[in-house]
C-alpha cells in the first residue's frame, strides 16, 4: 500500500453509475465521459451487479430507489463483492434516514437530486483520491 | 359551554331525567310502600291500646263509685239494723247518731231522716227544716218504699238543690218505715269529676233515661242518645263498650266508653278527644313521618347529585372520544397528505434532474469551439443558466415539501426557533403572496437554542399562519412575525391586520371543533392541537384581537422549563383541555 501511495496515476477514473433514469444517466455519462472519467452505465441493480462482476470500477454512483432493487440492497451486495468500491448515493427522496443508512452501510458520501453537476464531479473525485490513498 | 353540540345536550339532560326517575323510584317505592304498612299496623294497633286502656279505666272507676255507694248505704243499712224505730224517732238521737256518721266520713252525708209508710217524716237531723215534710208524693219515696233498699238518682229536691238519697226500709211490726240520708251531692260529683285522662278525657253519669247524674264538662255528648244506644246495645252487665263518633261538634272526634253501674241504672261515661287519646301515637307518627321524609329528600337529592354527575361523566367521556377519533382521523389525513406529496416531491425530482444534466451537457458542448463564433451564444447561455437556476428552484421547493410531509415526529432536538419559522415563512410564502399579503419579521439572533419538536413547532406556527392568511384573504394585509426574549421565555408572536375575533367567540377559539369557517373548510381543531401541543412543551398560547385591528396570538415557551416539558412528554402526560378558558391560556 505504501508504494501505491506514492505513485502518481494517470489511469482514468473508473466509474459506474446506477439509476432506471435511463436518460439520467445517459447525460450523466456524456458529461463524466468529457471530463475524462472512464464511464459505465447499469439500468438496473441487477445489470450493475452483473456489471460490477464483469469490471473493476474505483467509484459507483448509485440511485436510492429503483424499480427492480431497494439502492440500499445493492449497496450491500457491491460492498460484498468488492469492499474498496467508493459508492455514492444519489437519492430523489431527500430522506435523511435512508441516506445515513447508506453511509452506515459503507457508502462514501450521499447527494440528493437534483443535486449541482460540480458538487457530483467532486464527491466522485474526492472518492477516487480517498480509493487510491487507501489501496 | 357544553362542548358536545346542541341536538347532543337533550339527549344528556333526558338521560339525566331517566336516571333520576329511576333511582328515585326503585328507591323511594319500597321506603313509601313500608312506611305505610307499618304506620297503618302501627295505628291499629296503638288504637287497641287506647280502647283497653279507656275500657279499663272505666271498669275500675265504676267499681270505685259502685262501692262508694253501696258503702253509703251499708253504713245507713247498720243504723237501721242497730237501732229501732222508737229510737230513731227522737231528733236528739238521729242528730247523735248523724254526727258519728259525720265524724267518720266527712261531710258526706248531709241529713238523716225516718219517715213512715205514709210518707211523713217523723224525724229529722241535718241543716234543713225538713222535720214534719211530706214525701208520699215524691217520686223517690215511691220507689224507695217499694224496695228494701235505694239509692236514688240525682234530682232536684225541695230546695231546688240536687240530692241523691239512699234509703233503707225496715218494718215495725206490720208497718214500714224508711231511714233515709242525703249524700253530699258535692263529694260524690268530685268523686266523678276528678276521674279524668289525658287533657280532654272527662267523666259523667247519666241514668237511662239520659239525666246527668253529675255535672259534666262542656263538650259531653248529648246524653240522651247516647244511653238509648247503650242499653239497646247493651248485653252484660259488666261489659264496657268503647266507640269513636263525634263530639258536640261534628269537626270533633271523641273517643267514647261507656259502662254500667249501680245495677244498671246509671250509665258512667269517659269521654276523651280522639287526638288527645292518640296523642302519644300521633307525636310517634309525626317522627316518623319526619324521618321518612328527610330520607327521601336524601334518596332524592342524591338521586339528582348521582345522575348528574354520571351523566357529566358520560358526557365528558363521549366527548373525549369523539375528539380522539377526529383526531385520528386528522392525522391519519395529515399523514396521508404527507405521504402523497413525497411521493410527488421524489416523482418531480428525477426529472427536473435530467433536465438540469441536460442544460448542463448543452453547456458542456456549447464549450467546443465551433459555438464560441455563433451568434446567439450569449442568449444561449443565458437560457441555459436560467434553466439551471429554476431546476434550482424546483429542487427547493420539493425538498421544503419533502422536509415538512415527514412523518410528524414529536422527539426533540436542539432546534433555532427563528429558522423553524424561517422555513415555514417560506412554505406559505406563495399563499401569502395570491392573498395579497406582505409577511414581516422581526426576528431576536440572539436567541438561544431550544429543545423542542421541530415538526410539532412548525405545525403550531403553520396553523397560526394559515389563519392569518385565511382572515386576510379577501382584503390584504400584514402578516408579522416576532421572537423575543422576555422573562427567560421566547415570545413567538403571530400578528395579522385581518377583521379580528369578535369577543364572543375569543373565549371559544381554542376549544376543539370550534370553527367560523364554512362547513368542509375546518375542522376546528388546529388551534386546539395548537393548545395541546403548547401546553405539553410547557408554554402558553394568548390571543389578542379587536374588531377591524386584526389578531395577535402570542406564545410563549419557557427557556428552563424545557427538561420538564420533555419528561411529560415522554409520560405521555398530555393534560386535557381546561373546560373553560378565558383570553390567557
Amino acid at each position: 500500500m505504501q508504494s501505491k501511495k506514492t505513485i502518481k496515476i494517470k489511469e482514468p477514473i473508473r466509474l459506474l453509475i446506477v439509476d432506471d433514469e435511463k436518460e439520467y444517466v445517459e447525460v450523466l455519462a456524456n458529461r463524466m465521459a468529457l471530463r475524462g472519467i472512464q464511464v459505465s452505465k447499469a439500468y438496473s441493480g441487477t445489470e450493475a451487479i452483473r456489471i460490477l462482476r464483469e469490471k473493476e470500477f474505483d467509484v459507483a454512483v448509485l440511485d436510492l430507489k429503483m424499480e427492480d432493487m431497494d439502492g440500499l440492497e445493492v449497496l450491500k451486495i457491491f460492498k460484498k463483492m468488492d469492499p474498496d468500491l467508493m459508492v455514492i448515493m444519489l437519492t430523489g427522496h431527500g430522506s435523511a434516514q435512508a441516506a445515513s443508512d447508506g453511509i452506515s452501510l459503507g457508502a462514501f458520501a450521499y447527494l440528493t437530486k437534483p443535486c449541482e453537476f460540480s458538487q457530483l464531479l467532486e464527491k466522485i473525485r474526492k472518492a477516487y483520491w480517498e480509493h487510491k490513498n487507501f489501496f | 359551554m357544553t362542548n358536545y353540540p346542541k341536538n347532543d345536550s337533550g339527549y344528556y339532560h333526558s338521560l339525566t331525567k331517566k336516571m333520576i326517575l329511576a333511582v328515585i323510584s326503585v328507591s323511594l317505592t319500597p321506603l313509601i310502600l313500608v312506611s305505610v304498612m307499618i304506620l297503618g299496623e302501627f295505628k291499629r294497633s296503638n288504637r287497641e291500646k287506647v280502647h283497653e286502656h279507656l275500657s279499663l279505666h272505666v271498669l275500675k272507676h265504676k267499681t270505685i263509685i259502685d262501692n262508694f255507694l253501696s258503702e253509703r248505704l251499708r253504713n245507713i243499712e247498720h243504723m237501721a239494723e242497730t237501732w229501732e224505730f222508737e229510737q230513731l224517732q227522737d231528733d236528739t238521737f238521729l242528730e247523735n247518731r248523724l254526727a258519728v256518721l259525720q265524724n267518720t266520713y266527712g261531710n258526706v252525708f248531709v241529713d238523716l231522716g225516718l219517715i213512715n209508710e205514709q210518707g211523713y217524716q217523723v224525724s229529722y237531723a241535718g241543716p234543713y227544716r225538713l222535720v214534719k215534710a211530706q214525701y208520699s208524693e215524691a217520686e223517690w219515696f215511691e220507689k224507695a218504699i217499694d224496695r228494701d233498699s235505694y239509692i236514688s238518682d240525682v234530682f232536684s229536691g225541695l230546695k231546688r238543690l240536687p240530692y241523691l238519697i239512699v234509703s233503707v226500709k225496715k218494718y215495725d211490726g206490720e208497718k214500714a218505715w224508711l231511714l233515709r240520708s242525703t249524700i253530699n251531692f258535692t263529694v260524690f260529683n268530685d268523686l266523678v269529676k276528678n276521674i279524668q285522662i289525658g287533657k280532654t278525657g272527662f267523666t259523667f253519669i247519666v241514668n237511662q233515661d239520659g239525666r246527668f247524674q253529675t255535672t259534666p264538662k262542656a263538650g259531653a255528648i248529648a246524653a240522651r242518645q247516647l244511653s238509648l244506644n247503650l242499653v239497646e246495645n247493651h248485653h252484660e252487665a259488666d261489659e264496657i263498650i268503647v266507640r269513636e263518633t263525634f263530639g258536640a261538634s261534628v269537626q270533633e272526634e271523641i273517643i267514647v266508653a261507656t259502662g254500667f253501674l249501680k245495677d244498671g241504672e246509671w250509665i258512667m261515661v269517659l269521654q276523651q278527644n280522639l287526638q288527645d287519646a292518640l296523642s302519644d301515637f300521633q307525636l310517634a307518627q309525626n317522627i316518623a313521618i319526619l324521618i321518612i321524609m328527610s330520607g327521601g329528600l336524601v334518596i332524592i337529592v342524591m338521586a339528582f347529585f348521582l345522575s348528574t354527575n354520571t351523566v357529566n361523566r358520560i358526557a365528558k367521556a363521549d366527548r373525549e372520544n369523539e375528539l380522539m377519533n377526529r383526531q385520528i382521523v386528522e392525522t391519519g389525513k395529515l399523514a396521508a397528505i404527507g405521504e402523497l406529496s413525497a411521493g410527488i416531491a421524489h416523482e418531480v425530482n428525477n426529472p427536473v434532474a435530467i433536465m438540469v444534466e441536460e442544460a448542463g451537457w448543452i453547456e458542456d458542448l456549447l464549450e467546443e469551439e465551433d459555438f464560441q463564433e455563433s451568434e446567439n451564444l450569449k442568449e444561449f447561455t443565458r437560457a441555459l443558466s436560467q434553466i439551471k437556476t429554476q431546476g434550482r428552484r424546483c429542487k427547493e421547493i420539493t425538498h421544503k415539501l419533502l422536509n415538512f410531509a415527514r412523518k410528524t415526529d414529536s422527539t426533540t432536538q436542539k432546534h433555532r426557533i427563528n429558522d423553524l419559522i424561517e422555513e415555514v415563512i417560506n412554505l406559505s410564502k406563495q399563499r401569502a403572496k395570491y392573498s395579497n399579503v406582505t409577511v414581516n419579521t422581526h426576528l431576536n439572533e440572539n436567541l438561544p437554542n431550544i429543545m423542542i419538536s421541530d415538526t410539532e413547532f412548525q405545525q403550531i406556527l403553520l396553523n397560526l399562519i394559515n389563519n392569518a392568511l385565511d382572515a386576510m384573504d379577501k382584503t390584504g394585509g400584514n402578516l408579522d412575525i416576532s421572537t423575543d426574549i422576555q422573562n427567560n421565555e421566547i415570545i413567538i408572536g403571530v400578528s395579522d391586520t385581518g377583521p379580528g375575533i369578535p369577543k364572543v367567540n375569543l373565549s371559544k377559539i381554542f376549544e376543539p371543533f370550534f370553527t367560523t369557517k364554512p362547513v368542509g373548510k375546518g375542522t376546528g381543531l388546529g388551534l386546539s392541537i395548537c393548545y395541546k401541543i403548547i401546553q405539553k412543551m410547557g408554554g402558553q398560547i394568548d390571543v389578542q384581537s379587536g374588531i377591524n385591528k386584526g389578531t395577535t396570538f402570542t406564545i410563549r415557551i419557557p427557556m428552563d422549563k424545557q427538561e420538564n416539558g420533555i419528561s411529560s412528554m415522554k409520560e405521555k402526560n398530555r393534560k386535557p383541555l381546561p373546560e373553560n378558558k378565558n383570553d390567557t391560556i
